[in-house]
């Protein structure tokens, strides 16, 4: 018998448009390839006596957990409840305005309502509200409340770590509840069964080991410096010098391992070499505090405060009087937010002055350690150095303020005041995607990895649309910036969304800019590519 | 002549169509595509919108293949890293096919020129392939980013002996 024809309409109607809907209630997720990040390696795990080592992945059934892994995570809830009073508080007094729900970049990009602050926070409450509250008990699952299961975990590793901690739910929350803490809290939750991300606990063990995260040994460092100073020579002609691990110094100086170690970081760590020569700093490099990023604070308050305190050990050590911080991230969060209270005050310091200009940081008199581009600002603002714009006229530039310098550091106008004195030709972003309302980059907080670039490239959707707009409005072809995972992961963000657009530190803008005494002509900027107008010559 | 229908009924059959599309997403987030009107604060939302309205207009005037492809770019982009699977990503074409037919039931009963209309339907269907082309281009582009990122990776842990 013939089959029956169907009719259009009813072709149409049996085609799936859209993914199945589901209660959020409901915990199960699906591991895509593309949008997790793989399990921590039990040699990092072990090397750093956190628990469960093991060889796991998040696709794996069976995720190898103690067997009483729900009485560690209950007991371990509890405890932080009683330690941290403001978690008690975030847990307690969200009453869902719904404020926050719209502003986080994953659900921006993803579309994923379980990426509403709001609802992330929730995948916990619920728990505590199942087995730390009164209405929990009496009304159940009516109140909003789930039992801990091993699905509810696995969705917490999906959307715990889909959280950068970039804290702009927080900017909007009529409450200031953090959901960067949360985030940070649920981690740590996780992490004491096991459940972490190599691409966190693999940089934590190698900064114990060596000092930084990428695992480079001291030599490694010091032939990296080294190198960056006969490069810098080749573009200047001026012969600078580096000094590292010197004793009796006048100032530490600590940045990201990717300085000298990525690109596009490294033609910012030429910009700094540039600048504390022309200066005549009276500094040092150190190759155990080779690492500002923090990767601790990705995982735990303890792990976090263990890397702060290494480069308080070594200024120490040293002798330093103070401390100068580079263009990093999460390094001036943990720094700004959490050092004080976690190794600080650090009395055997000084209360910073620059030697060049006279000023003293007032602001920074419990942590000693002062941002690079307060400092070099206020070089300018006492003109103590001379800088050509012209040789950034090649650069049509914007500016993106990390999350963690923005919002966990406070640090707004002084970037823009270095980019305004080292180039003619700046332009904004909209409001409502830059300073205290700056989108992330959507690979913040341990995230940025290959595995999870789909992810990553939903996270920073927001960031790149507001690129792409002044790229087309005002033919912008640099993004700046101030953070090293910035400088990791925006070119990736700015090639699938925008293309054309450079990504640099601010330092390499002011090292392109900065006149030096006894330098030769400039043809080039600090990465060898010709200043506008000398294009022809250098073709 | 169905142009000019067409046209006549634009808005609510965009109206419909970018419904359609705001539906294959979860209902909270349905709404926000929906309600939230800022393109920097709703790229999805305004993708959506703009690149249904400069669809329609193509269909409407030159239908050129090209002007599809630059129409779809921005949304088949987002729609290519969102969960969805490939025929979800740009399934949504059809459902144009499928919006103005409902609104022109009455004028199919009544016996319109079947011609024109299976002109339109074909160009819909260039839309589709437009955007399956796009679709492809996206993914290769992740996929070609993630090999830079694994082999600068390996580079560096060769140069610099890095643990695995």
């Amino acid at each position: 018998m013939a089959e029956k024809k169907l009719k259009p309409e009813e072709l149409a109607g049996s085609i799936d448009y859209k993914p199945k809907q589901k209660d959020w209630l409901d915990p199960s997720v699906e591991f895509k390839h593309g949008v997790f990040n793989y399990g921590g390696s039990p040699k990092s795990v072990e090397y750093l006596q956190q628990p469960n080592p093991r060889k796991w992945q998040p696709t794996d059934p069976d995720w190898q957990l103690p067997e009483n892994w729900k009485q560690i995570i209950l007991e371990g809830l509890k405890d932080r409840l009683d330690r941290f009073r403001s978690l008690r508080i975030f847990m307690d007094i969200c009453v869902r305005c719904g404020a926050c729900a719209d502003k986080c970049h994953f659900f921006i990009g993803s579309g994923d309502p379980k990426n509403m602050p709001v609802l992330r926070a929730e995948l916990l409450r619920s728990i505590y509200r199942n087995d730390f509250t009164l209405a929990g008990k009496l009304f159940g699952k009516f109140s909003g409340s789930r039992e801990l299961t091993i699905d509810v975990l696995k969705e917490w590793f999906y959307y715990f770590f889909q959280c950068t901690q970039c804290r702009r739910c927080s900017v909007f929350c009529p409450y200031g509840i953090d959901t960067a803490e949360i985030t940070l809290l649920v981690r740590e939750l996780l992490n004491l069964v096991g459940v972490n991300i190599d691409w966190i606990i693999t940089p934590v063990a190698n900064s114990f080991r060596t000092g930084n995260h990428l695992g480079i040994q001291p030599h490694g460092f010091k032939d990296s410096i080294d190198f960056a100073v006969d490069e810098l020579e080749s573009i200047t002609g001026v012969r600078v010098e580096a000094p590292i691990n010197k004793k009796g110094a006048e100032i530490l100086f600590i940045t990201p391992s990717a300085d000298y170690f990525g690109t596009p970081h490294y033609y910012t760590l030429l910009g700094y070499l540039a600048l504390f020569h022309e200066i005549g700093l009276d500094y040092t490099w150190s190759s155990y505090a080779s690492e500002g990023g923090n990767f601790g604070s990705f995982v735990s308050h303890d792990l976090m405060k263990s890397l702060n305190a290494k480069m308080y050990a070594e200024a120490k050590r040293l002798g330093v009087k103070w401390i100068i911080g580079g263009e990093c991230g999460h390094m001036w969060r943990v720094v700004h937010q959490y050092m004080d209270t976690l190794n600080g005050p650090a009395d055997f310091l000084e209360v910073p002055v620059s030697p060049i200009t006279g000023t003293r940081f007032e602001n920074t008199k419990s942590t000693k350690m002062v941002h690079i581009c307060e400092f070099t600002a206020d070089l300018i603002k006492n003109n103590k150095i001379k800088l050509d714009k012209s040789r950034n006229d090649h650069r049509s530039i914007t500016y993106h303020d990390p999350c963690n310098i923005a919002r966990g550091l406070g640090l707004i106008e002084e970037p823009r005041y270095l980019i305004k004195n080292s180039c003619n030709n700046f332009f904004e972003m909209p409001d409502n995607t830059i300073k205290e309302q700056t989108f992330c980059c959507g690979s913040g907080a341990g995230l940025g990895t290959d595995e999870n670039l789909e992810m990553r490239m939903r996270g920073g959707l927001p960031r790149a649309n507001a690129v792409k707009y002044v790229k087309e409005k005002y033919g912008v072809n640099f993004l700046g910036c101030i953070c090293a995972i910035d400088k990791a992961t925006l070119p990736p963000l700015m090639d699938y969304w925008v293309g054309g657009v450079d990504v640099g530190g601010v330092h390499e803008l002011v090292g392109n800019a900065l006149i030096m005494k006894g330098e030769k002509e400039r043809t080039t900027d600090l990465r060898g590519e010709p200043l506008a107008g000398d294009e022809k010559q250098n073709v | 002549m169905l142009k000019e229908l067409l046209s006549n009924k634009k808005s609510i059959i965009l109206d419909r169509w970018i419904q359609s599309i705001d539906n294959s997403y979860p209902v909270e987030t349905t709404k926000f595509l929906k309600s939230q009107k800022d393109r920097f604060s709703n790229p999805v939302g305004y993708s959506i919108t703009n690149c249904a309205e400069n669809l329609f207009n193509e269909l409407l005037s030159s239908r050129s293949i090209q002007n599809y492809k630059a129409s779809l770019s921005d949304l088949i982009k987002i729609r290519a890293v969102q969960e969805f699977s490939p025929s979800q990503a740009i399934g949504f074409i059809f459902l144009l096919k499928q919006t103005i037919h409902n609104e022109l039931e009455s004028e199919i009963k009544a016996g319109m020129d079947s011609k024109e209309l299976m002109e339109i339907d074909s160009s819909i269907d260039e839309m589709a392939l437009a955007a399956f082309d796009l679709y492809m281009d996206a993914r290769e582009k992740i996929f070609q980013i993630r090999v830079k990122e694994l082999k600068a990776r390996l580079l560096f842990n060769e140069m610099n002996g890095a643990p695995e």
